[in-house]
């Protein structure tokens, strides 16, 4: 575990990808089996055990730290796992051992602690577990971080460090009741460093900043392979990938599993300069789509080697999420690999995607969330058919052979993304602003932009620049007035970055007030952001534990230009409209407060955006 | 009524103000006559008529602001007792920087002491915090939250030896405060052994010749050459914090950007800072060395200047001790931070 540990530390201080990649690969190259195979299935999300519950990691401190202190330091560290690895107090046996003990413990056990003695006094460390009933005498002075050895006739032998195969085969067999003292003994027995790492591990939420794709090219480059032939031997291994480092290291075959419905790494967009990139870019040369807000996925399809028929769906990133789609898994009958959008369609209209969100959001996938949500995919790539691997083709050649793998399908849920035929750039910006009139019809809600693709660029993994490029449509802006701050979460913790805005609004008896609608929490930059924190801190008029709130009113409040996709009604807004992807477009330190919008500019676009149909309500029927 | 410390002490817009003696502590802005703790720029601010500090910050003072920092200054010997007005001072030692101090102010039989910065860690750069029994404790709370147990100094500094042993090809540049930071992390690089000249930013150099004439050895200091900054291949190169994002630091060999904070404790904020190479060392008391600090005083109530006060005045009352915040604004918010500019000029 300490090595593993080691290096997710390592990385997560590391910008660099390249080094990234040297670090995992000396990692890969030194750490033995099965470690080194757990660590891979840990970082490309492989791993399944019983994961622990935060509820229940935080009623481990709580059982050992003051809950109020606890809860503030949460609150200021921003991430759970880190202060739990922080706060853990250490398992000591009784001497105070200068930084080992800590003061944290509520109520009992702070008796006397000789505070007459002067500047030599220990305080009573953290006492943990049995220890509470068993110390008597106060700290004694000792230079800080050596731990004191195990005292004598002290029923407490120094703690296994657990390697990572222990944890995780611990975790893979262990009963729930036994998971709470199993976590606990790690936590006593590994530094810092280690506590950190594992309850990332364990909690699921190990984000250190490498991409499946980043690991695995490690692995292969241990033996010379590139990422891509890692990933097609991929999709039916297990952890801890024993054959697989066998074979990169030349010291066995190549994995023979065959998946018949593998994940392609998809291709992505760049978003377009308008003021750069147009003048130098020939219309003739590219195709034009809709870029339709909603989810990007893949569709793979295959017979397996008994002749049984395998779907899969997979999100952008190669999450296989087939579990949570099985309308959409119903409709891949073919042998091939679609590449499109995920959209809710109802009475063949496309929703928008607050509809879309809503079944997301949902953990159980029951017959009344298909019928009321019923998925569908607007297809507008071919990888793979028949076998035959598409992805060398030029982007024209591959959306013929589209069409035709499309039309055959004639399958409900799996239309076509339609061409957007333009001649000129403007006509494309034409297009952009007003979808409805060049052919989007009522769909035209469900767009946010248009997407330009190199009729001759063959689909290429990753995000290659030049071949596609996204034009997002302008989005709506509002002058709104900052109202509460809120501390932000990792990278930013403890900065205030999370601003609740309001609008004017007229009261009962005509005077204004400003109510919140909404929360935005990026679109200024750090330097920007460094002031922003700053003129929270020196306006704050009242605190709520994290959020601040700050001066705002007819004669003074900061305005802030926010910029969004749309705006929803919300019952949480007091205000009853939210607005959809809000983000700080500028800081307005020059405008009055007075001057900020009122809620009529939102509730017109609302008006204007409130024509999806309902789940519920009849479809087609004549109204 | 009887005589309290909110008598002897009150607050005013430029910060601690005791009226029977007529003076502020640390004020943030221009006053006739301030006492001052330290020489970090948020408590020791140029333009006030009279300062009374130890001779070291006053020394600090001048090197930072000139001599003219203040119209009239007077020294205060550590330990002895100082009569203003109606209220008895006494300065003693805080163990935050060099010079720096606690002023223990007294009147009608009521003691309060204002803290100012301190640390209870060893520090080879400056005297080591002395515990004044008092009735009401002035602290600081820059970490003050259980999570910032801050590991041993020797540690954190073997670490940057180990990166340069590993990475001799590479210049290693140290993001530390201009003021005690820099010449603490000189002093435990001599102590760890380190005997090659560690190179120092223009904006450190004038400090660091003041705490070598003070009696702090620190060995060679060299001043980095602009033009020089290509060869220096395995050097270690102090600088303050903000230059590590400048220009400035990018023309070393495949530099590796440390820093030396007690904020290096927890990721997020290495992180937004850019450290590569985090170096855990404080010049602030952790939480554990607070807690110890004030339980040593015997204070019957705490005031908590500025920093993390919400956990501290919570774990006060669990231990039936009185405390309350004072949100003192202008001390560092964020901490060790001095600003760049400051820091600049210095």
């Amino acid at each position: 575990m300490n090595d593993f540990a080691h290096l997710l530390d390592r990385l997560a201080y590391e910008p660099r990808r390249n080094a990234k990649l040297r670090l995992l690969q000396d990692y890969f190259a030194k750490a033995p089996d099965p470690e080194r195979g757990y660590a891979l299935a840990a970082m490309t999300g492989n791993l399944t055990f019983r994961e622990a519950k935060p509820a229940m990691i935080r009623g481990l401190v709580e059982a050992r730290v003051d809950p109020v202190l606890f809860a503030l330091s949460h609150n200021y560290v921003g991430d759970l796992a880190e202060t739990t690895a922080l706060i853990w107090p250490a398992p000591t046996n009784g001497d105070a051992g200068g930084q080992g003990g800590s003061p944290l413990l509520k109520g009992e056990g702070q008796g006397e602690v000789g505070a007459a003695s002067g500047g030599v006094t220990h305080l009573t460390p953290a006492l943990s577990f049995q220890e509470r009933e068993t110390v008597a005498s106060p700290g004694t002075e000792e230079p800080a971080s050596k731990r004191p050895p195990p005292s004598l006739g002290h029923n407490n032998p120094p703690p296994h460090i657990p390697t990572l195969a222990d944890v995780v085969e611990t975790l893979a067999t262990i009963r729930k009741a036994d998971l709470p003292g199993h976590i606990a003994g790690w936590l006593d027995a590994l530094d810092e460093t280690g506590r950190w790492a594992l309850l990332k591990l364990i909690t699921g939420s190990l984000r250190v900043g490498v991409s499946a794709r980043l690991a695995k090219t490690a692995v292969g480059a241990l033996g010379g392979h590139e990422a891509d032939a890692v990933e097609e031997v991929w999709h039916g291994m297990v952890p801890p990938y024993r054959d697989l480092f066998a074979w990169v290291e030349g010291r066995g075959e190549r994995p023979t599993t065959r998946n018949p419905a593998p994940f392609r790494p998809p291709m992505l967009s760049h978003p377009i300069d308008e003021a750069g990139d147009f003048d130098k870019l020939d219309p003739a040369a590219f195709s034009g789509e809709w870029k339709w807000d909603g989810i990007r996925v893949q569709l793979s399809g295959g017979r397996d080697e008994a002749g049984t028929q395998v779907a899969r769906v997979y999100s952008r990133t190669g999450e296989d999420i087939t579990h949570a789609f099985p309308d959409l898994a119903e409709a891949i009958t073919f042998d091939g690999t679609l590449d499109g959008e995920l959209l809710i369609l109802r009475d063949a209209r496309v929703q928008s995607f607050n509809v879309l969100q809503q079944r997301l959001n949902r953990k159980a996938v029951t017959g009344k969330l298909l019928e009321e949500f019923p998925a569908h995919v607007r297809a507008y790539d071919l990888l793979t058919a028949e076998g035959e691997d598409l992805r060398a083709l030029p982007f024209d050649a591959r959306r013929a052979r589209l069409e035709t793998f499309v039309g055959a399908l004639d399958h409900a849920r799996i239309d076509l993304s339609p061409v957007v035929p333009f001649t000129t750039w403007d006509d494309l910006a034409e297009a952009r602003a007003d979808p409805a009139a060049v052919g989007a019809g009522e769909d035209a809600d469900a767009i946010e932009g248009v997407m330009l693709k190199r009729r001759d660029s063959p689909y290429l993994p990753g995000r290659p620049k030049g071949p596609w490029w996204k034009w997002k449509r302008e989005p709506h802006l509002v002058d709104a007035v900052m109202m509460y701050a809120q501390r932000g979460h990792g990278k930013r913790s403890s900065f205030y970055s999370d601003y609740t805005f309001g609008v004017w609004r007229e009261r009962e008896d005509g005077s204004p007030e400003l109510v919140p609608v909404g929360k935005a929490y990026h679109g200024f930059t750090d330097a920007e952001l460094q002031k922003l924190d700053r003129y929270v801190r020196n306006h704050t008029t009242k605190r709520f534990g994290p959020v601040r709130e700050v001066a705002y009113g007819p004669d003074e409040g900061l305005v802030l230009e926010i910029a969004f996709e749309g705006v929803q009604r919300s019952t949480r807004h007091k205000s009853g409209v939210a607005l959809r992807f809000p983000r700080v477009h500028r800081i307005r330190w020059d405008k009055p407060a007075a001057e900020a919008d009122g809620i009529a500019a939102l509730e017109t676009i609302l008006a204007r955006g409130e024509r999806e149909i309902a789940p519920g309500a009849t479809l087609g029927d004549p109204a | 009524m009887t005589f309290s410390a909110s008598d002897l002490l009150t607050l005013t817009r430029e910060g601690l103000y005791c009226p029977l003696g007529g003076f502020h502590v640390d004020p943030t802005w221009p006053v006739p006559r301030a006492l001052i703790t330290h020489g970090h720029a948020d408590h020791a601010r140029a333009g006030h008529g009279h300062v009374l500090a130890t001779g070291q910050t006053l020394r600090i003072m001048a090197v930072r602001y000139g001599e003219d920092f203040c119209r009239s200054r007077q020294e205060a010997t550590l330990g002895e007792a100082i009569r203003i007005g109606d209220v008895t001072v006494r300065f003693a030692p805080a163990g935050h920087v060099l010079g720096s101090a606690q002023i223990a102010i007294e009147a009608r039989g009521v003691r309060v002491v204002v803290s100012g910065d301190y640390k209870r860690a060893p520090d080879p750069t400056c005297l080591p915090f002395e515990v004044v029994p008092c009735d009401v404790f002035i602290t600081e709370a820059t970490f003050g939250l259980p999570v910032f147990r801050m590991p041993d100094t020797g540690d954190e500094v073997q670490k940057l030896l180990d990166s340069v042993a590993l990475f001799p090809e590479r210049a290693h540049i140290v993001g530390a405060y201009a003021l005690g930071k820099a010449q603490r992390v000189m002093a435990l690089l001599r102590k760890a052994g380190y005997d090659r000249p560690i190179y120092l930013h223009g904006a450190m150099e004038k400090l660091t010749e003041l705490y070598k004439r003070e009696g702090v050895p620190l060995g060679e200091t060299p001043k980095v050459i602009p033009t020089e900054r290509a060869k220096l291949h395995g050097a270690i190169v102090l600088c303050p914090p903000s230059a590590i994002q400048d220009v400035w630091s990018r023309k070393f060999p495949d530099p590796v950007a440390s820093f030396a904070s007690g904020w290096m404790r927890v990721r997020a904020r290495a992180r937004q800072k850019g450290a590569e190479l985090p170096l855990c060392i404080s010049d602030h008391s952790d939480w554990p060395d607070l807690c110890r600090t004030i339980r040593d005083t015997g204070a019957g109530e705490v005031w908590v200047t500025h920093g993390q006060e919400d956990a501290l005045v919570h774990w006060c009352g669990t231990q039936g001790i009185k405390a309350k915040p004072l949100h003192l604004l202008g001390y560092g918010d964020d901490g060790e931070a001095e600003p760049a500019a400051e820091e600049a000029a210095a």
